[in-house]
């Protein structure tokens, strides 16, 4: 009997199954509450310790408080922090069988890591307002408008978007997801060697030349200026358009590296 | 009849291990097929090139009558994959779970919440719907997975390993979905490394090792070459075990094992009622010492013994006679 082959039928929109992937993937952290306690825990521990504990031995100059300096620099790499997830859970999903069952269904195959892109920004979000109220409960204050402020907590979306890419990467190439959670534990020295928690100005000299241009110390600095106004701007030498520029610049570089090597990693799992 | 499955030729290798060997396997609509082999067969490396997850190396391959390289969002939409891990999300309900599925699988809100009821309610999940999942036990799990295969209402069912890892009582009851299943016309693909299951489910059971298809036919066929049962006699002493592998020699249908360290002999018989009496009976008017007797179905290695033919029996017995 010859075989009918009937026209070949359009697969799922990108938009229907992007959402319904980041749906999933945020139930998924929802519905797992030790994570979001442990996780909060974690950031106002670490938080506390460096305001009250280190605060008083790092001394700012021009006039700015430890907690004023501090804070912003938690909040941009706070986003590093909880986007190390997506490495594990991508680990997970791939291990677990997830993924196949996603290939073996008419979706574009993009779309597991959109969804997973957008599940982590609405993700990264919240947890930025969490640390945010934390730090506002330590003292820390704004001295630039409420619009800079906003601006500042947007660009850090940004920053989380732009390292997801890296974090989607490392997970789909660790194998399991203890390997992955390890991989991307790898960063912690990289925000520590940025001017996030003490100025660079008090590194030795061989470590400051990377320790200013690598692209955490960007983002930090953009995020203080956005903040502190004049007096951060003052103390870092450069404008707060320049800052915000660089972050962004160096964002899009984060994407324009990562994005694509994460997804011909996945094509090719 | 439509084949739903052809496959000619097929290779695929996976550095030095050549999984797929010019595999040649045909389906036809309607029927419940199963692939029976050994870990490492190549049961699971076909059943994820069908699945459109792997492309063959060479050869061909059509599903439903679209070739999987060309072709796979079309085959995409006949197939349903459920694997051997659940892939299901623990912390979603058993409801949402399904409705992703179908939501994936581009059907409307209201489509896809009116199929997943309509699932679990055939898998027997009504009543756990809108538990999360991490609240189900593993024959729970294995049925849901069943269920995200079957919301996209699929022509062709691949199931790889369905009921390994679950206890006797799921598996039945894995079983009982699946032939439910049958009855409403969806035509399956499954692998097993177990002789009982593929002979409870399939109509055409296809033996593959070494990427290679062995031996293929309905389960009467396939009984026939290698002999329905086995009989499986114990002794209590060493000196025994020769004496009961000849006596036993005439009621061989095909070859007879000897395992000296357990002392067991073991026949296949076609038939088991007639044989098995006349076997024991021998066996006592030999004056032999019995420790225990069975009656048992085949494994599958000893299927594999019997179709390939190695190694060879009567050399063991001679062994065993000097």
């Amino acid at each position: 009997m010859a075989v009918v082959t009937a026209p070949i039928p359009s697969t799922t929109s990108i938009g229907t199954s992007t959402l319904q992937i980041a749906r999933r993937a945020i139930l998924r952290y929802m519905r797992t509450p030790q994570m979001i306690v442990l996780g909060t825990i974690q950031g106002a521990m670490f938080l506390l310790i460096f305001r009250y504990v280190f605060g008083g031995a790092i001394q700012i100059e021009g006039g700015i408080s430890y907690v004023d300096f501090l804070v912003p620099g938690f909040i941009t790499t706070g986003v590093l922090f909880s986007g190390m997830s997506a490495a594990t859970v991508v680990a997970e999903d791939l291990e677990q069988g997830f993924v196949d069952r996603l290939r073996s269904l008419p979706v574009p195959r993009v779309s597991f890591l959109t969804g997973r892109a957008l599940a982590d920004t609405v993700w990264n979000a919240w947890g930025l307002i969490v640390t945010a109220a934390i730090g506002f409960a330590v003292g820390f204050r704004i001295h630039g408008s409420v619009a800079e402020a906003l601006a500042a907590l947007g660009l850090c979306v940004v920053f989380g978007f732009a390292f997801e890419w890296l974090f989607i990467l490392l997970g789909l190439i660790a194998g399991t997801p203890q390997a992955a959670q390890g991989m991307a534990l790898l960063v912690f020295p990289f925000t520590f060697i940025s001017s996030a928690y003490v100025p660079v100005a008090s590194m030795p000299g061989w470590l400051q030349g990377f320790a200013s241009h690598q692209p955490i110390t960007y983002m930090v600095n953009a995020v203080r200026a956005l903040t502190q106004g004049p007096a951060a701007e003052a103390l870092i030498g450069h404008s707060t358009g320049y800052l915000v520029t660089g972050a962004l610049l160096w964002s899009l570089g984060l994407v324009v590296v990562f994005a694509p090597l994460a997804a011909l990693r996945y094509r090719r799992s | 009849m439509a084949l739903i499955i052809e496959a000619k030729g097929l290779t695929k290798r996976f550095g030095k291990t050549q999984a797929l060997d010019g595999l040649d396997l045909t389906a036809e609509s309607g029927q419940v097929v199963a692939l029976l082999g050994p870990n490492g067969a190549g049961k699971t490396t076909f059943i994820r090139t069908v699945a459109t997850l792997l492309r063959p190396d060479s050869g061909q391959l059509r599903v439903d009558g679209h070739d999987v390289r060309r072709e796979a969002p079309a085959v995409r939409r006949s197939i349903g994959l459920a694997g051997q891990f659940a892939a299901i999300e623990p912390a979603m309900t058993g409801r949402e779970n399904l409705e992703l599925v179908a939501r994936l699988f581009g059907q409307k809100r209201k489509d896809a919440k009116a199929n997943a009821s309509s699932v679990l309610d055939s898998l027997g999940l009504a009543d756990a719907g809108d538990r999360l999942v991490r609240t189900y036990s593993g024959g729970m799990r294995r049925r849901l997975d069943l269920g995200a295969s079957l919301v996209g209402a699929p022509k062709l069912l691949l199931l790889d390993e369905p009921t390994t890892g679950l206890d006797p009582r799921s598996r039945i009851g894995l079983w009982d979905a699946i032939r439910e299943l049958v009855k409403q016309g969806t035509d399956v693909l499954l692998t097993t490394q177990y002789l009982d299951e593929a002979d409870n489910l399939a109509s055409h059971i296809v033996i593959i090792d070494h990427g290679r298809v062995v031996a293929a036919g309905t389960p009467a066929e396939l009984k026939r070459r290698i002999g329905g049962k086995v009989i499986e006699v114990h002794v209590r002493h060493d000196d025994d075990v020769a004496q009961v592998a000849r006596v036993l020699q005439g009621f061989d249908h095909r070859d007879i094992r000897i395992d000296d360290a357990t002392r067991q002999v073991s026949v296949s018989v076609d038939s088991a009622g007639p044989v098995l009496m006349n076997a024991l009976r021998a066996v006592e008017d030999a004056g032999v010492d019995v420790e225990d007797v069975a009656l048992r179905q085949p494994k599958l290695d000893e299927v594999f013994l019997t179709l390939t033919g190695r190694p060879d029996a009567e050399a063991e017995l001679d062994a065993v006679a000097s």
